[in-house]
């Protein structure tokens, strides 16, 4: 507890800025994600191509991409953008498919009753599709929340700093501590963003515990 | 009103779901469209709010085409009940029930007042109105179906297989239901079943449609019972069957009606009015 006890400002630090670089690639992921989904699910035909070549985006690897994207986006080596925009092309990549299969999960019935009601097509995707395609929709973007969360770690070896910095600097002045620090305030930020996650799912569809029960 | 004219529906490239059909339907009365699967009864049934729309012909309703009217303000004029309910699960019941009155503008105050209204018209206690669709019976659910078909208080109620999904004693309840929200009202009904007892029971006037969107034969339950126009509609009514061929008996001082093979169809109501007719 040594270590802890002497830096434990810095680790705070660490732990905000390492929320705040998550926090981005999710939502804008989310943000993207949502339109190509729903075109991919509207249209099989575009749907056909759009969902495996997003989910090839996910393949490519992350040291490489962090490396490419400042000459594809003119942005210094340094900058977080080009770490906000890999992992939310990471987002992107998980989230397409994820939205298919949200919509694709309201019952075809509810659909079709909400045809019959008068709901514009506009109304029908926020009022019915997007809340009912919700409970998936939410579990994938656990995943995507978790994995963001853990990939910002490595922005740290591109020079974004974040908790990732506990484990570069733990191994190289040999302070094993460190390196547990940073990894055990890693899977606690995780757990928060999925707590969060979870909580907002019940405030916002209390309609799917009900079911349940 | 509502008039089809020789209209006929093609899936892709199926044949024909609807053949040339010519209809007239009656105002403030029930219309059933009745005949076994895949015989276009609920395609027909869709063309009048335009969910499906015909391959050729039109549909008029008071002699207006719907082709000519914006969909989703035509949808909202009409009313629309289906099987299993067709409820929004992630809205409460007196949520779902003001649906349309809110898709149309009015105040969500003022349509949740009309909203209870209408859940004890289609008897629900108001306890239920903050419970989910899932919370409650099948039963219930359908009710729900109604009232929320109604909300809007249109002219037309279009209904498809409203009561297929449920238990024999509570389909009995909500036909009886039905029949007595209908005396009130007076809504132009067009109702898809199957059931041809249940056309029979509901049906001011039944349309018996046979496999490759025909019609086979419309008029009053006791006119096509008289005199079906062929083997088919025979058959389709039951007419050849036994449980169809009732005769009276006295027993132990009861005039009771049996059928063909002896079984206890009901009682034969007393001329005085008293007894019970089934």
């Amino acid at each position: 507890m040594d270590w802890l006890n002497k830096n434990w400002e810095l680790v705070i630090g660490l732990s905000g800025v390492h929320i705040g670089l998550s926090i981005l690639p999710v939502v804008v992921g989310l943000a993207v994600a949502l339109p190509l989904g729903w075109v991919a699910f509207r249209y099989k035909k575009i749907g056909r191509f759009l969902v495996p070549a997003s989910g090839l985006l996910y393949t490519i690897p992350s040291l490489p991409l962090f490396i490419a994207l400042p000459i594809i986006l003119g942005t210094s080596i340094l900058d977080p953008t080009n770490l906000i925009v890999g992992l939310t092309i990471y987002a992107v990549a998980l989230l397409v498919r994820q939205i298919v299969d949200a919509l694709g999960s309201v019952n075809h019935a509810v659909r079709q009753a909400s045809v019959a009601m008068g709901y514009s097509p506009w109304q029908r995707f926020w009022q019915v599709d997007l809340p009912l395609a919700g409970p998936v929709l939410l579990s994938g973007l656990r995943v995507v929340s978790v994995s963001t969360v853990s990939l910002v770690s490595i922005g740290s070896v591109i020079g974004v700093t974040s908790l990732g910095y506990l484990f570069l600097n733990g191994f190289k002045r040999g302070i094993p501590e460190e390196v547990l620090v940073g990894v055990i305030a890693t899977v606690i930020i995780a757990f928060i963003f999925d707590g969060v996650l979870v909580l907002l799912g019940r405030l916002l569809m209390p309609w799917a515990r009900k079911a349940q029960s | 009103m509502i008039e089809f004219r020789s209209v006929s529906k093609r899936y892709e490239s199926d044949a024909l779901a609807v053949n040339n059909i010519s209809l007239t339907i009656a105002p403030r009365a029930v219309t059933v469209l009745v005949g076994p699967s895949g015989c276009g009864k609920t395609t027909l049934l869709r063309m009048i709010n335009r969910m499906v729309e015909p391959t050729s012909g039109q549909v008029l309703i008071d002699d207006v085409d719907v082709a000519t009217r914006n969909p989703v303000q035509l949808r909202r004029s009409i009313g629309y009940v289906m099987q299993n309910s067709g409820l929004m699960p992630h809205r409460t019941v007196l949520d779902n029930v003001t649906t349309v009155p809110v898709l149309q503008g009015v105040s969500r105050k003022v349509a949740q007042a009309h909203g209870l209204e209408l859940l004890a018209t289609v008897g629900l206690d108001a306890a239920l109105a903050k419970r989910y669709p899932s919370q409650l019976s099948g039963g219930q659910q359908q009710r729900v179906g109604v009232a929320r078909g109604l909300a809007a208080d249109p002219n037309i109620l279009l209904m498809d297989e409203p009561f297929g999904a449920v238990d024999p004693i509570v389909r009995r309840e909500l036909q009886g239901e039905l029949s007595r929200i209908q005396s009130v009202l007076a809504k132009t009904i067009v109702f898809v079943t199957h059931d041809i007892d249940e056309a029979f029971l509901l049906g001011d006037q039944v349309v018996i449609l046979r496999e490759g969107g025909h019609v086979a034969q419309q008029g009053t339950p006791a006119e096509l019972l008289a005199n079906p126009v062929d083997d088919f509609v025979a058959d389709f009514i039951g007419r050849g069957d036994e449980s169809k061929h009732l005769s009276i008996t006295e027993r132990d001082g009861t005039r009771l009606v049996v059928d063909a093979r002896g079984r206890v169809a009901g009682i034969l109501a007393a001329e005085d009015g008293h007894g019970l007719a089934q």
